[in-house]
């Protein structure tokens, strides 16, 4: 029996270090190669030692596919090409391929020039991985090789995340990398056709969470924002250069728009700036009102919103500023939150979650007193609001996906086991089809039952519809052909064709049998009282007497000859050829049955 | 006289061949034409080629067919399409067919017994399906020959085992078009083949081809329109359509099952896997519900729609479409809108939210939640944060035609409806916007909703922040700090916005006499009035104050106490107030004081209405003394003329009628005094000058009769034969003055010429009122008439002459409503010294902003003019797209016009204006030209002779300084 298996090497009950092996019909395909960020040793990276030991990776996967541009779905990928060895294809959207390395740089940064870390891989390594990469549109479908083909899918979460469909003749396998099933100020929400795979893995980061609307929490961020604007006060957004970024800058851009402010908008620089040049580019990847509008005006090209710079924080009167990084813990934020902590007239925007231990996740948690380095004690007086703007699906958004591709099995990565795990019984409820959630290095092995499609001849389907109705999907039909099975193809063919090709020569198959019927009177005769009879019972076949004496209904050939011995018995030979058995066999029950006596 | 000659010859000519017509039998007509068939057929034998011959066919449809030639030319079609052996040209023929089977005035029921012969021996798909689109021509053609009909319907049965689509296709679609729908029919039918067409079509449900389960889907729908009962058995079989492959097909089956729905709505239908049974319209309102969030936004825009006329669902099922369980790590949490409810209800409002003020609280039994729930759950939770805009204000729709049949549902949708004010995409905020104040009524709202509403004000849309004063004017608030926020927040809407200025002030017309009880704790705070103190008088010109004014004097109208608590400047602010803007402060009963207005109680009708008595009464004077001496009614006119016009100022609702009285007296003044002149007496080359009088006189109520024609809405056919016949008059006059003038006789022929048609032409618009007109010019006129037209231009003048001082005076029914058309150009306000300067040569983009008033189909009629300095006028017609109707009779034109002209030494003014086209073939007595088709389209419409087009200016000019510099080279 055919089989899918399934082997997550990194995010199996665990959110991070996405990567996921598949091998369907004898391919192997991998699914995104990224880093945990949990991890500074061996652990970041996924093991690739468990797909070969010592041979090159290249011989042993067929392509690699990449969903999205977070580090958690990419981040290995130039050691995982570079250094452990792979020269395969790579598979991106478009998009994904050029934020990509920008973000590799950046961690490479980080790591190497910051934390002083050797034997990471080099800038240009990231260079040479990113030739690899084979860059693919929405919907398009690359064939990898002859057999395997893919397709990508628009899945929301960030500029350019992608579900990928993986097929093998007629298995298939739908990843979904992370998603977001509700659109968002800049994108849209994933969709997907009714693609019915075998196999569908799903991200399912908030398995067990069903989220409130998304507007009552831009109207409560606009609100705060425009608030504090209005008092004078100044509005920190600590965020992470893309993505969630992105989409703040839409609202409040938007926002600002709406309500002819003036107040100024600052972004600080670096990272962002490249980045929404692309943000500008891939238009087609964001949600409708921005690809309706950006005819007239592209929504990326800020109109409010202006470059930071370091001065602008000591400039009176009102302002909002959004700076790296995220959790408050260093870099611009931070030296913006010094400045800016002391008055109760400004505030603080945390748009995520904060790791514990950083500036942010201390004020979220209420202190008001900060210690920083050197022994400062910082008061904070200004505002703290949180604010969860969150791309990822909850449960219902998954269900919902379920529901649209309907696949045959479903397997959840890229969250906690427990969550998972009441994810995983409200799907085989509902659905009624089976789920399952591997942890990392756990094979899990799903059985196909995989069509397998057959060639007919045109003349054999035209003549074998031509006899009965019209196809009903409701009722099988019966055929008669033949079927060939040469140079791994199948074929249904006429008889006739098939044996002209196999060059046989036809052999007839003929059933004879003889049935006794006791009757006195002349052969003749007897032959006239058995084609009455069948002409009378046999109304819709065509009974013929022939003149030499015999009988044929349809190829069926009945003669009557005087028993050798008893006159009074005369014996019916009754020869049918195998194509007509079922007709054949209800004539020797009925003659065997005997004659009606009154007929005469 | 030549010319008349001419004419009449011509006429007896046509009449000598109509007789002819009728003598000759109809074939032989055809005969003696140039027949189109005969031509036709000739071609199609020259065709060597498919090619050529489908050529010839292609020439051949561009031209019309006349009627009595169809048949012929149809004959000629289906014998070149039995000889014809390529498909593409049989085809075309079978297009053709239909096409002309369309033809006005054909009856096809010659031709059915053919076309049905051509679908025995065909064998492509493409032509089959094409015959068959042809007799579903002829079949709606003939819908009152049930026989024909029948036999198209067995015809369409035999075919729908075709094995291509298209055909099936063809063959539903013709079965659900003529199928029999009445009962009577079917049981006569019942041993043919279409005894039961809904079984044969929704045997089609489950065929193999999409595109047929549609068309299936699409036939029911069909019957069901044209009248026959759906059975409630294919209610299942359209559930299971709903889980189909392909987006049309379900798009169809959520119609269906909504029209299913709406004719069983109380049937029982089981719960599948339980032992349950629910309502037929619930279960449907579940499974349209479900639509919602389905993979094609096709199908959820019509999902979407369709809910909103649902009006049977229970409530429970609807209240089920706002809910959305919302968990956290499988611990229930509350939505942000209950915890603003329970914010609000502990008294805490405005309390800056902590972290973790969402958190989670109890556990949830994890096998309680359902993900997807079967019914309504969510549906407009989904809706409303839909991706496509589209499905956001279909659901916006929906949402709104609920409430506004279920009070209680409308008070659970409140929430989502505010925030969908902040929707991205401005047309979904505007919506919601409207569909709030529609269910407005129903709806209180609470102080955390009035304060998201209020944010909506700032926007820099005008057209959303008028949406939302009109939304206040007919909001309900709970408390007396929520009228001090939504005025503190209209205030600074006046601010940032100075020309909301009337809208706002409107807003809190209303608000204020909604509100008495709630504004009055409030008085002493709005004036700041200070028990001891005198406090500074405020700024009588400042539009806030005013604002505030407006809001508290109307409050104060259903409070007597309330001006207890004004200051005495309050008092004189209000006497000025009330005169100023008197639609905006009510009358009030103040201590010490008369009544500032005339005692109107609203429960005089308007028939009973002393100023409407005193219209009536003047008219009625006019009419009554027209044989008074000359000198007696000018002066009558005069005074009538000016009582009419005055009344019009004081008297806003009868302005209309007055001014329109006030304009025909005028006409008829103008008429008199031209008609009185000496020069009549006079040989004529002397008087030029009267004359001058005279033509300017005839000119002058020319144009007046089309300003009352096309200037007023509410004008009948009674008044519209007065107006015309108001305009013979003066043209007659015009034609008399010319006669006396102009030297030869050359150019008054076809003047005459033309005044007699027109006379013709009256009489013919309007020959049922002419009984109601005797004694007038016309009537005498065309006693005349044989006279007229045989005689020379200068007795004809003679005539008329005489005919115009002895016709009376037309007395002018008024109808029951009439407005004037006006506009009002807010923008640009005419009062800058900032010229506009742009290079000339370049365009400049004005900005105009008007309301108009009474204008019918102003997209057709409203033009905008500018008039440069030197003279120099341009017309813009502005796009449909501008204008937008805010109201019923009002509209709204916010365009831009582009200016450009060549470079100036200094800045000057140009005038904007408003201007009203009008045509006189489109006077409201025409019959309106029904659209031609297919055939009628290259024939010409003949013109009605008098077609004037022009233009009336209706709005006061505003001027804009300008500036275009010379270009720097």
């Amino acid at each position: 029996m055919p089989e899918i298996k399934v082997t997550p090497l990194g995010a199996g009950q665990d959110v991070g270090r996405s990567c996921i092996l598949v091998s369907i019909a004898g391919k192997n395909v991998m699914l995104d190669c990224g880093m945990h960020m949990g991890y500074n040793d061996d652990r970041r990276f996924p093991d690739f030692s468990y797909i070969t030991q010592n041979g090159r990776l290249t011989d042993f996967l067929d392509c690699v596919i990449i969903s999205h541009f977070h580090l958690d779905h990419c981040g290995a990928l130039p050691y995982f090409s570079e250094m452990v060895g792979y020269d395969g294809p790579i598979y991106m959207t478009h998009p994904t391929k050029a934020i990509c390395p920008i973000l590799l740089e950046d961690y490479r940064k980080i790591t190497v020039d910051k934390k002083g870390e050797t034997n990471f891989f080099t800038s240009q390594m990231i260079k040479d991985c990113m030739k690899k990469v084979v860059a693919v549109h929405l919907h398009q479908t690359v064939q990898v090789d002859e057999e395997l083909e893919i397709k990508a899918y628009y899945a929301g979460h960030v500029l350019g995340a992608a579900m990928f469909q993986i097929k093998v003749g007629c298995e298939s396998v739908v990843y979904t990398g992370d998603y977001n099933m509700t659109p968002d100020r800049h994108l849209g929400a994933a969709w997907i056709d009714k693609c019915r795979p075998d196999l569908l893995i799903t991200e399912s980061t908030y398995a067990t969470t069903i989220r409130d609307s998304k507007r009552c929490r831009e109207r409560d961020f606009l609100k705060k924002v425009h608030e504090t604007v209005e008092r004078g006060g100044k509005v920190l957004i600590p965020v992470f250069a893309l993505g969630r970024a992105q989409e703040l800058c839409i609202l409040l851009e938007t926002f600002w728009e709406r309500m002819n402010l003036k107040a100024p908008i600052y972004f600080s620089t670096g990272l962002t700036e490249k980045a929404n040049h692309y943000y500008k580019l891939f238009i087609t990847w964001t949600n409708q009102k921005i690809r309706k509008t950006f005819v007239q005006r592209n929504m990326f090209e800020f109109k409010h919103i202006k470059a930071f710079d370091r001065a602008f924080a000591d400039n009176p009167g009102p302002m909002v500023v959004f700076a790296t990084p995220g959790m408050l813990h260093a870099g611009q934020s931070l030296q913006i939150f010094r400045k800016w902590a002391g008055n109760e007239k400004n505030m603080v925007i945390m748009p995520g979650y904060c790791v514990q231990g950083t500036v942010g996740h201390k004020i979220l948690s209420g202190q008001r007193k900060l210690e920083m380095e050197g022994r400062q004690i910082l008061e904070v007086k200004m505002q703290v609001e949180y604010m969860s703007f969150s791309a990822h699906a909850d449960a219902k958004g998954i269900m919902q996906l379920i529901r649209q591709a309907e696949p045959r099995n479903v397997l959840l990565v890229h969250g906690e086991a427990k969550k998972m795990e009441f994810l995983k019984q409200k799907i085989e409820q509902e659905f009624h089809v089976s789920c399952y959630m591997p942890a990392n290095g756990e094979t899990t092995t799903i059985f196909t039952n995989p069509s397998i499609p057959v060639d007919i001849s045109l003349g054999l389907l035209k003549r074998e519809t031509a006899i009965g109705l019209l196809p009903d999907v409701k009722k099988p039909k019966l055929m008669h052909g033949t079927l060939i099975m040469k140079d791994n193809s199948f074929r249904l063919v006429s008889s006739e064709q098939a044996l002209k090709e196999l060059g046989l020569a036809e052999h007839q198959l003929r059933f004879t049998c003889r049935v006794h019927i006791q009757d006195p009177r002349k052969e003749h005769e007897t032959v006239l009282r058995v084609y009455n009879h069948l002409k009378g019972v046999l109304k819709d076949y065509s009974v013929q007497h022939l003149p030499d004496g015999s009988i044929t209904v349809e190829s069926i050939l009945i003669q009557a000859t005087a028993h050798s011995e008893d006159q009074g018995t005369k014996v019916l030979l009754v020869s049918w050829t195998y194509q007509d058995e079922e007709l054949g066999s209800y004539l020797t029950s009925l003659l065997k049955k005997g004659l009606p006596q009154s007929t005469s | 006289m030549a010319a008349h000659l001419k004419k009449r010859v011509y006429e007896e000519f046509t009449k000598v061949v109509q007789q002819q017509h009728e003598d000759l039998s109809a074939k032989k007509l055809r005969l003696t034409k140039p027949s189109k068939s005969a031509a036709l057929h000739v071609d199609l034998c020259k065709a060597t080629s498919p090619a050529d011959a489908l050529q010839y066919l292609l020439q051949f449809a561009r031209k019309p067919v006349e009627v009595e030639s169809v048949e012929g030319v149809v004959r000629i079609l289906l014998e070149h399409y039995y000889k014809e052996n390529d498909a593409s040209v049989r085809l075309k023929i079978a297009s053709l067919l239909g096409l002309l089977s369309k033809t006005a005035g054909f009856s096809p029921d010659c031709i059915v017994d053919d076309a049905i012969n051509t679908l025995q021996n065909e064998k492509s798909h493409q032509v089959l399906a094409q015959l068959l689109d042809t007799l579903l021509v002829i079949g709606t053609k003939l819908t009152e020959n049930p026989s024909v009909r029948m036999r198209l319907v067995e015809v369409a049965c035999k075919h729908l085992t075709d094995s291509s689509h298209g055909v099936r296709n063809k063959c539903l679609q013709l079965i659900g078009c003529l199928g029999p729908v009445e009962k009577g029919v079917a049981k006569e039918a019942e041993s043919q083949a279409a005894k039961d067409v809904q079984k044969i079509i929704g045997d089609h449900f489950n065929d193999q081809d999409p595109r047929v389960r549609t068309a299936a889907i699409k036939a029911m729908l069909q019957l069901h329109e044209r009248g026959l009962k759906l059975q409630q058995a294919i209610y299942g079989q359209a559930c299971k359509l709903l889980a189909d492959d392909y987006e049309q097909v379900r798009s169809a089956a959520v119609q269906l099952i909504w029209v299913l729905s709406q004719l069983y709505p109380e049937s029982i239908v089981p719960i599948p896997s339980s032992n349950e049974e629910i309502r037929l319209v619930d279960d449907a309102f579940g499974k349209i519900c479900h639509m919602v969030s389905d993979g094609s936004w096709v199908v959820r825009v019509q999902a979407a729609k369709l809910l909103g006329s649902m009006q049977q669902v229970s409530s429970h099922f609807l209240e089920q479409t706002l809910d959305k369980k919302l968990m956290s790590d499988l611990r229930r949490k509350r939505t942000a809108h209950e915890r603003a409810k329970e914010l609000y209800s502990s008294g805490e409002f405005s309390s800056g939210r902590k972290w973790g003020d969402d958190a989670p609280k109890e556990e949830i039994d994890t096998g309680a939640v359902n993900l997807i729930e079967s019914g309504a759950c969510g549906a407009f939770v989904h809706g409303l944060e839909d991706e496509m805009y589209e499905v956001r204000i279909a659901a916006v729709e929906a949402l709104c035609m609920l409430a506004q049949s279920s009070p209680s549902f409308a008070e659970k949708c409140l929430d989502f409806l505010v925030d969908m004010f902040n929707d991205e995409i401005e047309e979904v905020r505007l919506q919601s916007i409207h569909t709030m104040r529609k269910i407005s009524n129903n709806i209180t709202l609470r102080e955390d909703q009035l304060d998201t509403v209020l944010a909506v004000l700032e926007d820099s849309s005008r057209d959303i922040r008028e949406a939302l004063h009109e939304l206040l004017c007919c909001t309900n608030v709970s408390t007396k700090e929520g009228i001090h926020l939504a005025l503190v927040e209209l205030l600074k809407n006046l601010t940032k916005y100075p020309t909301d200025r009337e809208s706002i002030w409107k807003c809190l017309k209303f608000l204020g006499s909604r509100h008495p009880t709630l504004v009055l704790p409030l008085v002493p705070e709005l004036l700041s009035t200070h028990p001891f103190f005198d406090t500074p008088e405020p700024d009588m010109d400042d539009p806030a104050y005013i604002a505030v004014l407006v809001l508290i004097f109307n409050a104060a109208k259903s409070c007597p106490t309330m001006p207890a608590l004004f200051s005495d400047h309050t008092f004189r602010h209000y006497a000025y107030l009330r005169d100023s803007l008197s639609h905006l402060v009510p009358p009030l009963r103040l201590p010490g004081r008369k009544l500032v207005s005339s005692p109107v109680s609203p429960s005089i009708t308007p028939h009973e209405d002393p100023s409407q008595q005193f219209l009536h009464q003047s008219l009625e004077r006019v009419y009554n003394l027209q044989h008074l001496d000359p000198q007696g009614i000018q002066e009558l006119l005069e005074f009538t003329i000016r009582d009419l016009q005055r009344l019009g100022e004081l008297q806003s609702e009868l302005a209309g009628m007055a001014d329109f009285t006030a304009t025909y007296l005028q006409c008829q003044l103008l008429l008199i005094k031209a008609l009185q002149e000496k020069l009549w007496n006079v040989a004529a080359p002397l008087y030029l000058k009267q004359n001058a009088l005279a033509s300017a006189a005839a000119k002058q109520i020319v144009e007046e009769t089309y300003k009352m024609e096309f200037m007023y809405s509410g004008v009948e056919n009674k008044q519209v034969v007065i107006i015309h016949h108001m305009r013979l008059q003066a043209k007659a006059l015009q034609l008399i003055v010319t006669a006396r003038t102009a030297r030869g006789v050359e150019p008054l022929f076809g003047m005459c010429e033309k005044f007699l048609q027109e006379v013709d032409s009256f009489q013919r618009c309007f020959i049922s009122e002419l009984p109601r007109m005797q004694g007038s010019f016309v009537d005498k006129l065309l006693d005349l008439m044989p006279r007229l037209v045989t005689s020379k231009p200068s007795e004809v003048v003679k005539i008329l002459q005489t005919t115009l001082r002895q016709s009376t005076f037309l007395h002018l029914p008024l109808p029951e409503r009439l407005h004037r058309a006006s506009a009002n150009i807010i923008e640009p306000t005419g009062e800058s010294d900032n010229p506009l300067r742009f290079t000339s040569g370049l365009v400049v983009a004005l900005d105009i902003d008007a309301t108009l008033e009474h204008v019918q189909d102003p997209q057709g009629t409203v033009k905008v003019q500018v008039l440069y300095p030197d003279g120099q006028a341009q017309l813009i017609h502005p796009k449909p797209a501008d204008f937008r109707n805010p109201g019923p009779g009002r509209h709204r034109l916010i365009t831009q016009v582009y200016l450009s002209h060549t470079a100036w030494t200094e800045p000057c003014q140009i005038e904007v204006r408003l201007l009203l086209a009008y045509n006189s073939n489109r006077s409201k007595a025409t019959a309106k030209v029904p659209k031609s088709t297919w055939n009628e389209s290259m024939e010409a419409l003949p013109q009605p002779e008098n077609g004037i087009e022009g233009t009336i200016p209706f709005s006061k000019p505003v001027k804009v300084y300008i500036m275009p510099k010379p270009a720097r080279r």
